[in-house]
Parts: structure tokens; C-alpha cells; sequence
């Protein structure tokens, strides 16, 4: 035991003399750097991507940047946004599905049957594809769970049969139209935030920020613990608030913030309470990172499991649905060509381990927007869908190499 | 600092009582008429060559494999542990020998794994409170509870598994090999945690292959052999008698005399405890 003769009360947390803290916003900028060098790179490779990205797209044509275009593509990544996020929840428990691509088309395809077709209301009708994608992705975690099966042969198998019944129900015609007017199809396409209700908007998460920060400051000085540098606090909330209301400004020189993308923002921010703040997500975390470590400390895995495996279905059948709107149709080719690997590649760009228990809910809000933007910028200069595949494989191919690197690294500087 | 380890521990309420445990797979009997007595505030260490039934032992313990016969009494009353969660709730309380802990979470988030606080909006600052608490009453050299577990060496992590199996307030603690993979600093760190675990009061039931780690803590020796009971040793036995034991290689008159001098001694303790 050594003897401390120190005046100041230690808080409980900093009593060990070996460890170096450090202070003020100085010291979280040292904090970053050590973090990012040993390869804890979280989203740093994925903002530095989207800056060359944009960099170059913009040279070459500068309507890209122009904000008619940047709302159009907040409109275009909402739709495979929400399907990355399903991804997300399947990468974190390290298992992968990659028929989210089929589940969506097929999603798109019973809405267009019950709606148009059957004339179901359309609410029930999204529910009933809603209820369809839970129902998948229960399978295959029933499929996992009793008989040991492979998500990655599962939904192989998936991905092959659910887009035959897609095929099935849309039958000889091959794709279904719906009404322009409708309130879905509007969504999909025109629905945007008024300006106020934008601004609004881009001010909550910084006063939630700030908020949420005192309050935790106040309870760790209670309990004597170590508090957070407070200047370091609210230069993160007014740095927050001001980006996002310029961003939000400048959105609103043009047509504004589609609802559809509010939408996909308002999913990503739950899920990333739910995978961060709560004990479900902590058992997610835990069952991706030592899935028996999980099991002997009384998570039950097999719950998890169906939880992951039923909640990307289900944003699968979403998107799908979202879809639908933005294309007002319902067709055979929904779901199929690149939706898939987007959607895989969107969650894993943004900085979500594909080797399981890292990830964030974030990184499909990141990861989609690169992607779209490499799209968007491709259209933009005329070139055709063979040039814009074989980039986005590039990109993935990079995203996977800095994830295994870091990983490497992270491993030989003694962290997880 | 220094904690004697023969500064007599005074044997408390018999925690743990095993009569007669038996368990087949299959054909293969590991485990056959064991007796097994743990008291509160005693470091009990199970000893055997490998294939004795240790393992196996501990896993009954834990609930992860049940019985084939006999009776287990926890605080005396009969139960059964049908699953991990039901040793727990009891208060028993496992570290495996590979710890177990998910490399990926920090400190914090592995000791309160499975037992979060409100987990609808976890509780972080009264779980860092918690897990300094538990860690400072183990003396643990812990450089921060939010790093993440991989950062931390490999007695720092034993110190977490242990801190873990506090949690909960258990009565009865079972370390299977807590010295094995460790080095001589943090062997004798981690001997110190058990002394410390002891002097709270808690059963401790301790494997090892390593006589000198088992001399160093244990107020009794267990040895184990084919999976029959085999011996009940002091720890001041002689090296000798001990791996004769385990091994099987001497005669029997070992044990026999060791079995013999325990009940005198049990003998003159009980005397002892009737004075005051």
C-alpha cells in the first residue's frame, strides 16, 4: 500500500499514480491521436474518405456539391441507409446476412400486390411486409440457433428463394406501379421538412448533448469520480450545432430535408441508444466479442441472436419498402443488382467490424453516404454502371483492408 | 501486506457440503462417492492428476453439468443447480480458467455483464462507482475501468474475473488454475487476492496443479485420484505425501495417515472452539 500525502482528495478513479490522464481540450486532442495510431481509427478513415470523395467529384463537376444534388442524394441514401443498419445489428453479433437485398425487393413486391393490386390499405399492407422480414430473419436465426447452420450459407439460400416468391407474386407483368399522389409515393419523393422544423431539428442533438453531459457531470463529481473537461464539452455541442444547422441552411437553399431521410436519421439515433445505453446492446457487444464468455456470464445467446437476425430482416423489408416509394413501383429488378453489396459495404465503410462486437449505428449513416456519393458523382459525369460497380468494389475492397488492419494493429497495441 | 496464511483462519458456517457425488458420461464414471466440505472464510484447494475429476467438480458446482447421484447442501439446505444462473443466484460464484471476459468490452462493462443497472438506460457513473469499490477492496491495480479488457495484462484480468465473481455477494467462490498462465509477480498478486477474499469471509475453492501456489493459500488439500476422494491434506505435508497422493504411486498408508491425523486434529479444533 503506498502512502499518499497528497491535500487534494483523489477521485476514485485516479488514485493510480502510473496512469497518465490527460486534461483539458489539449489532452483529448493527444487522447485522439494515440487512439487513432494504435489503430482504434473508429470513423476517422470514413470522413477522410467522404473528404476526397467529394474533393474530387466536385472538380470535376462542381453541381455536385450544389444543393439540389446533395437533397437528391439524401433522398437516395435513405432506402439502403436503413437496410445498412440492419446490417449493423448483424455484424455486431459477428454474423452476416446477405439476403437483405431480396428481402427488401420482395417487401416492395407484396406492398405493391396488396396495396394496388388486392386493395388492402396501404398501412396494412407495409405491416404485413414489415411482419414478413421479422418473420425471415427469425428463420435463420432459428436455423442458426438449433440446427448450427451458417448465416452466411443460410441466407445464401435466402437471398435465391425469397427473390423466386418475389418473382412469384409480381408474376407475368413483372412490376407494379403505384399511385403517384399517394401519400407513400410522395413520401418517397417530394415530402420535405419546412424550414423551421429543420432548424429545430438541428438543434436538439446538441442540446441533447449538453444536457446529457451536465447531467453526468454533476452525478461523477457526486460520486467522486473524475469529471469531463467542460470546455471540451460545450466546444463539441456549439461545434455540433453550428454544423448541422449550416448543413441544414444550406440544404434549404434548395427543396430542403426529405422526411424520408429524417426518417432513416431518427432510426440510426435509436439504434445507436439501443446498442450503446442498453442492456440488450451491451449483450449484443458481448455475444459479437466472446459470444462464450456471453453465454457463462447468463446472457441468453440464443435471444441475441434472433434479436439481430430478425431486426436486419425487418430494416430490410423497410428499406424496401422505402424504396417502393421513391420509385413508385414495385419490379422485379427491386432489391436485386447492387442493393445487397451496398448495403454490406455501407456498414462495414462506416467502420463496422465485419469480424463482430465493433460497430456503430452511425457508420450506415456514414457508410451510405459515401457510397451514394460515389453514385451520385458518377451519374454526374455520364459515366455508365459498369465504371460505378467496379469503384464501389474498390472501395469496399478498402474499407474491408483498413478494418483487418486496424484490427491488426489494435491487437498489437493491447486493444480490443 | 503480509498475510500469513497459517494464522488460522477461523473455520465459520460450513458453506458447501457434498455426500456421496457420482457423475457418469456414459460409461466413464469422473466422478464417483465425493465428499466435500467448504467453510466460510477457508481456502479449500482441489488437487489431482490430470483426469481426476476437478474440472468436472467445479462444473457441478457452477451448474453446468448436474449429478448422476448424491446430494449437493448449500448453507444447509439440500438444492440442485440445474443451470450456471441458478449457482449464481444461490451465491456461488465461478472464475474459469479462461476467465471468460469479452476482450471488446472495458471493465466496467464486463464485471456488471449480464447484471446491468436499469437496463433500459444503463446506469454507467453508479457502475464505475461499484466496480472501483469492488476492485479497490481487492487492492487491484487497475489503470483505468474504461479501457477495454484486452489492454490489460494477464494478472490485471484475473484481478477483473475475481472482482466479477464478487458482484453478486457470493458465498463461495471457485477458482479453477488462477495461477496457471501467470508470471511469478502476478502469481503472488493474485494469492494475495484470495487471502483478501478469504479475510472477507467468502468459502474459496481453489484448483491448482502448482503445490507450491496450494501451500502458499490453503488451510486445506483435497486430493482427488480416478475421480474418488483420495486425502485431506494440511498444507505443511510433506511434497512427499502429496504427490504420492495424487499420483497414486506410493502405498496407501499415506493417505490413511493423513486421513488419521485430520481427525485428530478436527478433533482438538472442535475441543478449541468449545473455549471461547
Amino acid at each position: 500500500m503506498t502512502e499518499r500525502g497528497n491535500s487534494a482528495p483523489l477521485a476514485l478513479d485516479r488514485a493510480d499514480a502510473r496512469v497518465k490522464h490527460e486534461a483539458g481540450i489539449g489532452g483529448a486532442v493527444r487522447a485522439f491521436l494515440d487512439r487513432v495510431r494504435s489503430g482504434d481509427l473508429g470513423s476517422l478513415p470514413v470522413i477522410v474518405g467522404l473528404v476526397v470523395i467529394w474533393t474530387v467529384f466536385t472538380s470535376l463537376n462542381p453541381v455536385f456539391v450544389s444543393s439540389s444534388n446533395l437533397v437528391n442524394l439524401l433522398f437516395d441514401c435513405s432506402t439502403v441507409g436503413v437496410i445498412a443498419l440492419g446490417i449493423v445489428c448483424v455484424l455486431m453479433v459477428g454474423e452476416i446476412d446477405l439476403s437483405v437485398g431480396s428481402i427488401s425487393g420482395f417487401a416492395s413486391a407484396m406492398v405493391g400486390t396488396l396495396w394496388v393490386n388486392q386493395g388492402w390499405p396501404v398501412a396494412l399492407a407495409i405491416l404485413a411486409a414489415l411482419a414478413f422480414g421479422a418473420l425471415i430473419g427469425s428463420l435463420y436465426a432459428l436455423l442458426f440457433n438449433r440446427l448450427g447452420m451458417p448465416s452466411f450459407v443460410s441466407t445464401l439460400a435466402g437471398l435465391l428463394a425469397v427473390l423466386g416468391m418475389q418473382l412469384y407474386i409480381l408474376g407475368s407483368t413483372g412490376s407494379i406501379n403505384l399511385p403517384y399522389g399517394s401519400a407513400l409515393v410522395d413520401f418517397g419523393q417530394l415530402m420535405v421538412m419546412p424550414k423551421w422544423v429543420s432548424h429545430t431539428l438541428a438543434a436538439i442533438p446538441g442540446l441533447a448533448m449538453l444536457v446529457s453531459g451536465l447531467r453526468t457531470f454533476a452525478r461523477r463529481r457526486a460520486a467522486n469520480l473524475s469529471t469531463p473537461s467542460m470546455a471540451g464539452l460545450i466546444l463539441r455541442v456549439a461545434a455540433l450545432t453550428v454544423g448541422l444547422e449550416l448543413i441544414v441552411a444550406y440544404l434549404n437553399q434548395s427543396r430542403g430535408i426529405p422526411w424520408m431521410f429524417g426518417l432513416f436519421v431518427g432510426l440510426v439515433v435509436a439504434m445507436n441508444y439501443a446498442l450503446t445505453r442498453t442492456k440488450w446492446g451491451r449483450s449484443m457487444t458481448a455475444v459479437g466479442g466472446n459470444r462464450e464468455a456471453a453465454r457463462r456470464a447468463g446472457i441468453k445467446v440464443r435471444a441475441i441472436y434472433l434479436s439481430a437476425f430478425a431486426l436486419c430482416s425487418l430494416f430490410a423489408a423497410l428499406g424496401g419498402v422505402l424504396a417502393a416509394a421513391r420509385l413508385a413501383s414495385a419490379s422485379q429488378q427491386a432489391g436485386t443488382g447492387d442493393v445487397n453489396l451496398n448495403a454490406i459495404a455501407a456498414a462495414v465503410i462506416g467502420g463496422t467490424s465485419l469480424f463482430g462486437g465493433r460497430g456503430s449505428a452511425y457508420s450506415a449513416l456514414l457508410g451510405i453516404i459515401v457510397i451514394q456519393s460515389i453514385a451520385s458523382g458518377l451519374t454526374l459525369l455520364d459515366l455508365s454502371s459498369s465504371l460505378r460497380y467496379m469503384i464501389t468494389g474498390a472501395v469496399l475492397a478498402i474499407a474491408v483492408i483498413v478494418d483487418s488492419l486496424a484490427r491488426r494493429s489494435r491487437a498489437s497495441h493491447g486493444r480490443a | 501486506m503480509i498475510e500469513s496464511p497459517e494464522g488460522s483462519a477461523s473455520v465459520g458456517e460450513l458453506v458447501l457440503s457434498l455426500r456421496g457425488i457420482s457423475k457418469n458420461f456414459g460409461a466413464v464414471s469422473a466422478l464417483t462417492d465425493i465428499d466435500f466440505d467448504v467453510h466460510a472464510g477457508e481456502v479449500v484447494a482441489l488437487v489431482g492428476d490430470n483426469g481426476a475429476g476437478k474440472s468436472t467438480l467445479v462444473k457441478i458446482l457452477a451448474g453446468v453439468h448436474q449429478p448422476s447421484s448424491g446430494t449437493i447442501n448449500f448453507r444447509g439446505r439440500a438444492v440442485t443447480l440445474p443451470d450456471p444462473r441458478a449457482a449464481l443466484t444461490l451465491g456461488i460464484a465461478t472464475v474459469f480458467q479462461d476467465l471468460a471476459l469479452c476482450e471488446n468490452l472495458d471493465v466496467v462493462a464486463n464485471i456488471f455483464l449480464g447484471n446491468e443497472l436499469s437496463p433500459l438506460r444503463l446506469d454507467e457513473v453508479a457502475m464505475e462507482m461499484r466496480a472501483w469499490t469492488l476492485l479497490n477492496e481487492l487492492s487491484a491495480r487497475i489503470p483505468s475501468v474504461r479501457e477495454a479488457v484486452a489492454s490489460l495484462s494477464g494478472g490485471q484480468r484475473q484481478t477483473v474475473a475475481i472482482a466479477r465473481s464478487l458482484l453478486l455477494e457470493p458465498k463461495l467462490i471457485l477458482l479453477d488454475e488462477p495461477t496457471a498462465a501467470l508470471g511469478v509477480a502476478q502469481t503472488a498478486e493474485v494469492l494475495n487476492l484470495i487471502d483478501r477474499v478469504r479475510a472477507r469471509g467468502l468459502g474459496v475453492v481453489m484448483i491448482s496443479h502448482n503445490m507450491e501456489d496450494v501451500r502458499a493459500v490453503a488451510d486445506r488439500i483435497v486430493v482427488l485420484r480416478l475421480g474418488r476422494n483420495n486425502g485431506v491434506f494440511e498444507p505443511d505435508a510433506s511434497n512427499q505425501d502429496l504427490v504420492s497422493a495424487i499420483t497414486g504411486a506410493s502405498n496407501n498408508a499415506v493417505s490413511r495417515r493423513a486421513e488419521r491425523l485430520r481427525a485428530e486434529r478436527d478433533h482438538s479444533a472442535q475441543a478449541g472452539e468449545q473455549r471461547p
